[in-house]
């Protein structure tokens, strides 16, 4: 059965907001992935850094993120934070934290395999899965990467940053059959899709569907009346 | 080749560019040294760029300052009127042998950005370069010549508008189109290879430098200063010095309207460790890890984080950091030029900065990096001293 992951910058327009909409996101997805805003967010489009100036203008920090999830009973919380956030934090209070409020995993986007030692060895002793990135470039990388891979696989749809997509130019399909090649870890795609459609064939392609921008789109218009607009959105798309 | 300069450096990008930097790395290693590569590159700095720069003995400002023998090392002197055309020739004649066409750049004052668009026409490729909004209002000729060069030049109007956020642009298109695309980084920061290919490349100033004091003073200098923003001008001079203990390596940083306010850049003094931009590095930030809004009216030391090789060097004591204000920095830039007829850039003022306030202190000789001219700033500093002057 295909899978389902939203996901929303925290913060936005407020941590109470933030809240709300994760009552109603969890009605429909089977994960949830939250944004903890950062200053100078590399891998996002327009729509995520909006979203993440937002969260820090009204005063958003890791602690009240935290103190926010540890409310959530939502069993597949997971957060993605930049490198920057987690490490200052330090990374054997971050995953204790995240292990605390019982967050399934963490992404960091610009953490990449090479480098991922330094965090992963604090998610493991506190249980929470250090989600794998593989990439439309990662080539004769993405066996390396996907054997390594727990949770699950965060399979980056297309080039360039998050964001509404007219069209994807990748070969997701042979990406993926290598994965599953050396690999059970599910495989979820991500970054621009915004339409049923483009759902609809992700779904056919991998094991479920990643949606960001065009739900923090919502938020950007609504702000604290997005909830309504979230739930048909999601009837739509899902 | 080590990523790290202890325990900074690194390779912190999303995996959209892994390739991107280890096929560079790979690249780099093999062309360093190959000696066709390294000839070329030679020819071009003599022949286009016009090295090797001079090391000057500036008497008038060594007569009235007393003390030091003042020696200003003239990158101001180099093509395009600044150090940043030495890395810039290096990564572009590199990119091409690497089959890259197109090349894209950050920019702050605009230096290194003329030095891409220069590079760029000079090897027929496309160029296109990011600049802050902010930035492109207080270096509007340096835009105008990157047009005239043949660049495509685009306003960056996300965070702060300044250096930070126009190397944030310049990495998010670098991910969108990687396949044909070098981006030519223009300072001793971002992932590994650029720390230390960019120092490689500037440290032909040291290699001068050393070379040009032993002959025409026999001995080493007491110390060699530069500005550091990202810090390449200051890792190409003090490069070949690091081995000589004797030499104390002075990097001069932005404090802006002073340190006891929030608006300055300087890295090394209020800096803690972090990870920002490809690097694990020092940056200012605050207690979240959010990246600071850092000040200075220099467009080149804008910036708030400083390279991973200079963030060693201050661990291991080997060189030090001292702040230098708006205010010193601008008395210096017109100092410099009413006492020796050098007008420099403002970033290389605040070294000069420095040499002022200590030249009394030694008895030896110090070089003082000069990395850029001031065309490019005159309009600012007479703004900033209250003239109703635009270009």
């Amino acid at each position: 059965m295909s899978k389902f992951i939203s996901f929303i910058t925290a913060g936005d327009p407020s941590l109470e907001k933030t809240r709300e909409f994760i009552d109603i996101l969890a009605q429909h997805s089977d994960i949830i992935e939250i944004g903890l805003p950062f200053s100078d967010p590399i891998a996002e489009g327009e729509v995520i850094q909006a979203a993440n100036n937002r969260a820090l203008a009204n005063g958003t920090t890791t602690d009240k993120v935290f103190a926010m999830l540890e409310t959530v009973s939502f069993d597949k919380m997971v957060l993605l934070a930049y490198a920057n956030p987690v490490f200052v934090y330090g990374y054997d209070r971050f995953f204790q934290r995240c292990g605390q409020c019982g967050v399934y995993g963490v992404i960091i986007p610009d953490l990449p395999f090479e480098e991922r030692g330094e965090a992963a060895v604090f998610a493991d002793a506190y249980g929470v899965h250090l989600i794998t990135l593989i990439a439309p470039t990662s080539a004769e990388r993405v066996q390396m990467l996907a054997k390594e891979a727990t949770g699950f696989i965060y399979l980056v749809s297309s080039m360039g940053v998050t964001g509404v997509r007219g069209e994807f130019d990748t070969d997701l399909a042979s990406i993926v059959n290598q994965i599953r090649d050396v690999t059970q870890t599910p495989v979820y795609i991500g970054f621009g899709i915004s339409t049923p459609e483009q759902a609809r064939h992700m779904r056919n392609i991998a094991d479920g569907v990643i949606v960001g921008s065009a739900i923090v789109k919502i938020i950007a218009e609504h702000g604290g009346t997005s909830g309504p607009h979230i739930k048909q959105f999601l009837k739509e798309i899902i | 080749m080590n990523a790290r300069f202890g325990e900074f450096g690194g390779q912190y990008v999303p995996e959209t560019l892994m390739n991107a930097v280890t096929e560079l790395e790979q690249a780099y290693a093999y062309y360093k040294k190959d000696d066709a590569f390294n000839t070329e590159l030679s020819e071009l700095l003599n022949t286009y760029a016009g090295r090797p720069s001079r090391l000057y003995f500036a008497g008038n400002m060594t007569k009235d300052l007393g003390g030091a023998k003042i020696y200003l090392k003239r990158e101001d002197l180099n093509h395009t009127g600044s150090h940043k055309i030495n890395n810039v020739l290096g990564q572009a004649l590199l990119a091409g042998r690497m089959g890259k066409t197109r090349l894209i750049a950050e920019t702050g004052a605009g230096q290194h950005g003329v030095a891409a668009a220069t590079a760029a026409a000079l090897f027929n490729m496309e160029c296109e370069v990011f600049m802050g909004r902010e930035d492109m209002e207080r270096q509007a000729l340096n835009v105008y010549r990157m047009k005239l060069l043949g660049a495509q030049v685009h306003s960056v109007t996300s965070g702060t508008q300044t250096l930070k956020d126009a190397v944030n642009e310049t990495m998010r298109e670098w991910t969108r189109r990687v396949h044909d695309t070098h981006y030519v980084l223009g300072s001793v920061m971002g992932p590994h290879p650029f720390p230390m290919m960019v120092r490689d490349f500037q440290s032909v100033i040291s290699r001068e430098a050393r070379r040009q004091i032993m002959d025409l003073e026999g001995e080493l200098p007491r110390a060699v200063i530069a500005c550091v923003g990202g810090g390449s001008n200051a890792m190409g001079v003090f490069y070949h010095f690091i081995p000589d203990d004797q030499v104390a390596l002075i990097g001069c940083e932005a404090a802006g309207l002073g340190l006891d306010t929030p608006h300055n850049a300087a890295t090394i003094a209020k800096g803690k460790p972090g990870i920002f931009h490809g690097m694990k590095s020092l940056f200012c930030q605050d207690d979240y890890g959010q990246i600071a809004p850092v000040y200075s009216l220099s467009a080149g030391l804008d910036y708030p984080g400083i390279g991973p090789e200079h963030a060693d060097l201050h661990r291991k004591g080997r060189a030090h950091y001292v702040a230098v204000t708006d205010e010193e920095a601008v008395a210096a830039f017109e100092y410099l030029s009413r006492t020796e007829g050098i007008i420099p850039a403002i970033e290389s003022a605040h070294a000069v900065a420095y040499a002022i306030r200590k030249a009394k202190d030694y008895d030896g000789s110090i070089i003082v990096n000069i990395s850029g001219r001031g065309d490019k700033d005159v309009a600012a500093i007479a703004r900033y001293k209250g003239e109703d002057l635009y270009e």
